[in-house]
């Protein structure tokens, strides 16, 4: 059992990389990336929310949305299919939690919140979470299997991050031809890293 | 047409590109671009949203208060999207098993997201409609370069017919299996920004 987690960890965080193999959060990724200060407290605030959002989704799929899964509330309701609206039950919880979060880091742990503060509100549109949330109604996982997939990706994701922004600090020295300033040397950096990353694959415990 | 409906439609191809430019859209664009067939269904599918997302936004943009704007605005683009994923399933199944959850994650798309916030929210239905379609289009056409791009060298297809043909099919061509894993999509990028920047030395950044 332990084993089924730690390989599904594993393999969020290196094989299946939210950032570098599906280009799930890329705008907030390239954006952030310039100073790795910065790029730490995107990381976590993501690594918190996908933490959160992925096993709370997965209750609410599982409880209310699903094919049947009414039926706790009541025998009728069991033949009710409300999966249409999962697109629209998840942006809406990760977007409330996400609020939800921002206030209680403010009332409770100040220093927390005023160094992810700024980040917060643009996790509630970063691809990653949602992203992840996706992959995990599809491939159907269970509650433990949804955290530790949550939790997986978002060390994954921030890991990419904090490598992508220390990498770019040092290219501050090099010449760099004008027309691949910025922007275009950042996407053939990551396109460096994902082969670098490439090497995971094929990783099984 | 007047001057300023086509800057609006025109714009967004390669003046204000929304992914070279702009750096929007790029999350989950990438992932579709390894065959044409994919490409173009995200293309039409992400075209069709940021059109009638910027327009049922710009219709009431009046009365939206602005505390709850980005409610609205997902809200919005949800339901689009929604629907957008139900016709896929409906008439090109097989694709959108392939598209997978890319097609939800359009909701989260910076591009649909960032043309209502930016510019539906100030401008009227007409021109609105205008921007969605020259965005969608500009969008579109960086994914189906690098799709191009992906396909042709990665299997020696184009929208599944053999163009180069491979040497498992007896052809001469040896498929770059690179092309087919995501770096050569960064790569892709990279390259066009770096010819787009070349040509219009404007948009090279200060750094």
């Amino acid at each position: 059992m332990l084993e089924h987690y730690l390989s599904l960890a594993i393999k969020a965080i290196f094989v299946e990389n939210m950032a570098l193999a599906f280009f799930l959060g890329m705008c907030s990724f390239l954006a952030v990336s310039k100073k790795v200060e910065t790029a730490i407290g995107l990381g976590a605030a993501v690594i918190f929310v996908l933490t959160l959002a992925v096993p709370f989704n997965q209750v609410i799929i599982n409880l209310l949305l699903k094919e049947g899964a009414l039926a706790w509330m009541h025998p009728d309701l069991a033949t009710v299919d409300l999966s249409f609206l999962s697109l629209l039950a998840q942006i809406g919880t990760i977007a409330a939690l996400v609020q939800i979060v921002e206030m209680t880091l403010d009332r409770y742990a100040p220093a927390l919140y005023a160094a992810l503060g700024v980040f917060l509100p643009l996790i509630a549109v970063n691809c990653a979470i949602l992203g992840a949330s996706l992959f995990m109604e599809q491939r159907e996982y269970s509650f433990g299997e949804a955290t530790v997939f949550g939790i997986g990706s978002g060390i994954g994701w921030a890991l990419a991050v904090i490598a992508l922004a220390a990498l770019r600090e040092k290219m501050r020295y090099s010449n760099v031809p004008p027309a691949l300033r910025g922007l275009g040397i950042t996407f053939i950096v990551t396109g460096l890293m994902a082969i670098g990353f490439l090497a995971f694959s094929g990783i099984q415990l | 047409m007047d001057k300023k409906t086509k800057s609006t439609l025109i714009d967004p191809l390669f003046n204000d590109n929304p992914i070279a430019l702009q750096v929007l859209g790029i999350c989950s664009a990438l992932a579709v671009t390894t065959k044409m067939e994919t490409a173009v269904v995200m293309s039409i599918a992400l075209t069709a949203v940021t059109t009638l997302s910027n327009l049922s936004i710009s219709l009431i943009r009046n009365k939206i208060p602005s505390s709850i704007r980005i409610i609205v605005q997902l809200t919005i683009i949800a339901s689009l999207v929604i629907l957008t994923d139900q016709i896929l399933k409906a008439f090109v199944y097989d694709i959108a098993k392939q598209l997978a959850v890319f097609v939800g994650l359009i909701i989260t798309n910076c591009i649909v997201m960032g043309r209502a916030e930016a510019f539906a929210m100030q401008n009227g239905p007409r021109l609105a409609v205008w921007d969605g379609i020259g965005n969608g289009v500009g969008y579109s056409m960086v994914l189906l370069v690098v799709a191009f791009f992906r396909e042709l060298l990665g299997s020696g297809k184009l929208f599944g017919i053999n163009i180069l043909t491979p040497v498992t099919e007896g052809g001469w061509y040896t498929p770059n299996g690179l092309m087919v894993m995501s770096p050569s999509a960064f790569f892709l990028i990279g390259i066009f920004i770096w010819i787009l920047r070349t040509y219009k030395t404007d948009q090279v950044e200060a750094e």
